[in-house]
C-alpha cells in the first residue's frame, strides 16, 4: 500500500512541479507586483490608478461580448449542420473549420489588414465597379471581426462535439410526441447542447477579452483594450506594477464573468426544463 | 375484441436501402384494439414496418392507410401513433415527471390537466412517487415504465413497441410481458409489438405476424401459428420442430421415414412431396417393438421440466421432449398420434430446418465447412 502511494506521488510529482512553477508562482508574482511600488513597498496606488482605465475595461468587455455573441450565432447552426451530415461531409466541414488554425495567428490577422484596408482587396473591388470606398480598417467592427474570425473554431468545436453525440432516437421520440422540427430544436436539442454552448462561450470570451494584438492591427491603436494596456505597461512603459494590477483585475473580472455565466446557463437549462 | 374495424392497413409496401430490398410488397391490416406482434429474426423487416407506421420512414411504394385515409407523407408528429423505442430514448435533461408531460405540453394542455394525466400514468405503470427522479438514476425496468407512461400520456390510438423488453433480464421481462398485456387490455388500444422472441410473441399476442427476409410468412393467432405452421421457416422459428420430408399419398395418409402414417391433413395432390412437422413434445417414447419408428438415443439433456432426447432414426436426428429418462445408446421406439402430425406444402425453406444433427457428436464435424456440405448432401439423398 505504502509503495503504491509513493509510486503515485512520484508519478504526480512532475505535474505538481509544473503547476507550481508555471501557474502558481506567476500568479503570486502578479499579486506581489500589483500591491507594491518600484522599491518593493506595499501600496494601493496601482489599484487606484486603474480608474483611468475604466473606459478600456468597458470597451474590452463590450467587444468580447459582441464577438462571443456573433460567434455563437454563427457556430450553433454550423455545428448543428455538421453533426447531422454524413461522416464524410462532417470530416470535410471539420477540416474547413480547422484550416485557418493551421496558419499563424499573426499572419491571419495581418492578412485581414490587406483585405480591409483603404487600399485593400475589398475597397479596390468597390472602386473597380465604381462604388465609393468604405472605411473598414481601424473601426471597432474590424476589431470585432478579427476576434470572431480568430476564435470561431473554439465555439464550433465544443458545440459540435456535444451535438454529434446526441442520440438521434431522442429527436425521433420528440417528433413522436408531437414536436415539429422547430420544437424538437427548442425542447430537446438546445437544452441538451447547453454544456457545449457554455464551454464555447468560455473559450471565445476569455481570449477575446484579453487579446491585445487584434485591436492594435485592425483597430489602428485607436481602440485600446485591456490586453493592449497591459502589454504597453510591460513592453514600453516598464511599469510592471501597474501592468500587474491591470492583469489581476482582468483576471478577477474573467472569473466573475465565468461564474455568472455558468450560473446563468444552469438557470437557463432549469428554466427550459420546467 | 372480435371483428373490430381495421385501424391500419398497409398496402403493397416495398422498401429498399442501397438497393437491398428490406420489405417486399408487404400487405397487412391491423384491427382496432388488437395486440399484434411482428415476429422474425433480425433483418426480417419488422422494425422497418414499425417505422413506416410511425412515420419515421417513407416506403418506396405502397400505401399506409390509417382509418381509411392514406397517411403517406404525414410527418411523425402529426400521427396518432406513439412509439416505445428499443432503448427508451428518454430525455436525459428532464426528470420523470417532465418526460411524461413532454407530449402533453406540446399539445398545450393546461397545467392541472397535465398534472392529473401524469399522475394517472405513473399509477398505471406503478411508479408513484418517482416524479422528481432523474432519468439516469432509474433502473432499466423503471426507465421502461417511464417510456410506456410517456407514450401513453398523449392517448395514442396505436402504440408501437420496438423490442421494448430486449434490454431487461429474464425475470423482469416475464413480469413486464404480463404488465404490458394488462395495460393493453385495460386501455383497449392497439399495440403493435416487434420482437424476435417467439415465446414473448406467443404469450402476449392476439395475432402474430411471422416475417422473414422482408416477407410475411404467416399471420395467425398464437395457437394457429404454433400448431399449424405454414412452412418450415415458421415451424422452426416458433418453438422446436422435427421437420422431415414426406409424401402425401392421399388425404389423411402421409409417408415419411419409410413408414405410412395417419394424419388429419387433406387437400394435397396425390403423392405430393411435403414437409412434415412433429413437435418434440408430441412424440411418445415406447418400447422398440411397439414403436412406429425405431432409433438409437444419441444425446440426453436435462432441461428441468423434461429431458431433451436426440434420437437417430435412419440417419435423421429427431428431438423428443419427455419426462422419462433414456440413456445414450438405448434403442427406443417412438409413436406419433395422427393429430400431432402437421403436413405443410414444400416451400423455399424446405430442407433448411428441423433436423437436430447438430445436437449429436457430429456437431464438431458439422462446424467444419467442408464436411458440412457432404453431410447435408448425404441426408437429403437418404429419403
Amino acid at each position: 500500500m505504502k509503495k503504491t502511494s509513493f509510486l503515485s506521488k512520484l508519478i504526480n510529482a512532475p505535474y505538481i512541479v509544473w503547476s507550481v512553477l508555471f501557474i502558481v508562482a506567476p500568479m503570486i508574482m502578479v499579486v506581489y507586483y500589483a500591491f507594491t511600488d518600484r522599491s518593493g513597498a506595499f501600496t494601493w496606488n496601482n489599484i487606484t490608478a486603474l480608474t483611468a482605465y475604466k473606459e478600456t475595461f468597458a470597451r474590452s468587455i463590450g467587444y468580447a461580448v459582441a464577438a462571443t455573441v456573433i460567434c455563437l450565432v454563427l457556430a450553433y447552426p454550423l455545428a448543428y449542420i455538421m453533426a447531422r451530415s454524413k461522416a464524410s461531409k462532417q470530416r470535410t466541414l471539420m477540416m474547413l473549420v480547422m484550416l485557418p488554425m493551421w496558419m499563424n495567428f499573426l499572419i491571419r490577422t495581418y492578412s485581414w489588414i490587406s483585405i480591409l484596408s483603404n487600399t485593400g482587396i475589398i475597397n479596390n473591388l468597390l472602386k473597380a465597379v465604381g462604388l465609393p470606398t468604405v472605411q473598414m480598417i481601424n473601426t471597432p467592427g474590424a476589431v470585432i471581426l478579427g476576434m470572431v474570425y480568430n476564435f470561431l473554431p473554439y465555439m464550433v468545436l465544443p458545440i459540435y462535439s456535444i451535438m454529434s453525440k446526441l442520440d438521434y432516437s431522442l429527436t425521433e421520440a420528440a417528433q413522436d410526441l408531437g414536436c415539429s422540427s422547430t420544437s424538437v430544436l427548442r425542447r430537446v436539442i438546445m437544452p441538451l447542447s447547453m454544456p457545449g454552448v457554455v464551454s464555447g462561450i468560455t473559450m471565445v470570451f476569455v481570449p477575446s477579452v484579453s487579446t491585445f494584438y487584434i485591436s492594435q492591427k485592425l483597430g489602428g491603436g485607436k481602440f485600446l483594450l485591456v490586453g493592449d494596456s497591459i502589454e504597453m505597461q510591460f513592453q514600453s512603459a516598464y511599469n510592471y506594477n501597474l501592468g500587474a494590477s491591470l492583469s489581476l483585475v482582468l483576471m478577477l473580472m474573467i472569473i466573475v464573468c465565468m461564474l455568472v455565466m455558468n450560473r446563468f446557463a444552469d438557470d437557463d437549462e432549469e428554466a427550459i426544463l420546467i | 375484441m372480435e371483428k373490430n374495424a381495421v385501424i391500419i392497413d398497409l398496402k403493397n409496401i416495398s422498401v429498399s436501402f442501397d438497393g437491398q430490398p428490406i420489405l417486399k410488397d408487404l400487405n397487412l391490416y391491423i384491427r382496432d384494439g388488437e395486440f399484434i406482434t411482428l415476429l422474425g429474426p433480425s433483418g426480417c423487416g419488422k422494425t422497418t414496418t414499425l417505422r413506416i407506421i410511425a412515420g419515421f420512414l417513407e416506403p418506396d411504394s405502397g400505401e399506409v392507410i390509417f382509418e381509411g385515409k392514406a397517411i403517406n407523407g404525414v410527418p411523425a408528429y402529426k400521427r396518432q401513433v406513439n412509439t416505445i423505442f428499443q432503448r427508451y430514448a428518454l430525455f436525459p435533461h428532464l426528470n420523470v415527471y417532465e418526460n411524461i408531460a413532454f407530449g402533453l405540453k406540446q399539445q398545450k394542455k393546461s397545467k392541472q390537466e397535465i398534472r392529473s394525466t401524469v399522475e394517472e400514468m405513473l399509477a398505471l405503470v406503478n411508479l408513484k412517487g418517482f416524479e422528481k427522479r432523474n432519468i439516469n438514476s432509474l433502473s432499466g425496468g423503471q426507465q421502461q415504465r417511464v417510456a410506456i407512461a410517456r407514450a401513453l400520456a398523449v392517448k395514442p390510438r396505436v402504440l408501437l413497441l420496438d423490442e421494448p423488453l430486449g434490454a431487461l433480464d429474464l425475470k423482469l421481462r416475464k413480469d413486464m410481458q404480463v404488465e404490458l398485456k394488462n395495460i393493453q387490455k385495460r386501455l383497449g388500444i392497439t399495440f403493435i409489438y416487434v420482437t424476435h422472441d417467439q415465446e414473448e410473441a406467443l404469450s402476449m399476442s392476439d395475432t402474430i405476424v411471422v416475417m422473414n427476409a422482408g416477407e410475411i410468412q404467416q399471420i395467425g393467432t398464437p395457437t394457429d401459428i404454433y400448431n399449424e405452421p405454414k412452412n418450415a421457416f415458421v415451424a422452426d422459428f416458433i418453438g422446436e420442430s422435427n421437420i422431415v420430408d414426406g409424401i402425401m399419398h392421399s388425404d389423411f395418409s402421409v409417408e415419411f421415414q419409410g413408414i405410412k402414417f395417419q394424419c388429419v391433413d387433406k387437400g394435397f395432390g396425390k403423392d405430393e412431396p411435403v414437409d412434415v412437422v412433429v413437435r418434440p413434445e408430441d412424440v411418445d417414447i415406447v418400447a422398440p417393438e411397439d414403436g412406429m419408428l425405431k432409433g438409437i438415443v444419441t444425446s440426453v439433456t436435462f432441461k428441468g421440466v423434461h429431458y431433451e432426447i436426440i434420437v437417430d432414426i435412419d440417419g435423421f436426428k429427431w428431438m423428443v421432449q419427455t419426462t422419462e429418462y433414456s440413456a445414450v445408446g438405448d434403442k427406443i421406439g417412438i409413436s406419433i398420434k395422427p393429430d400431432e402430425i402437421q403436413v405443410m406444402k414444400k416451400s423455399e425453406y424446405s430442407g433448411l430446418y428441423g433436423d437436430y444433427s447438430s445436437f449429436s457428436e457430429e456437431f464438431d464435424e458439422l462446424s467444419n465447412p467442408s464436411v458440412e456440405a457432404d453431410d447435408a448432401g448425404g441426408e437429403t439423398v437418404e429419403e
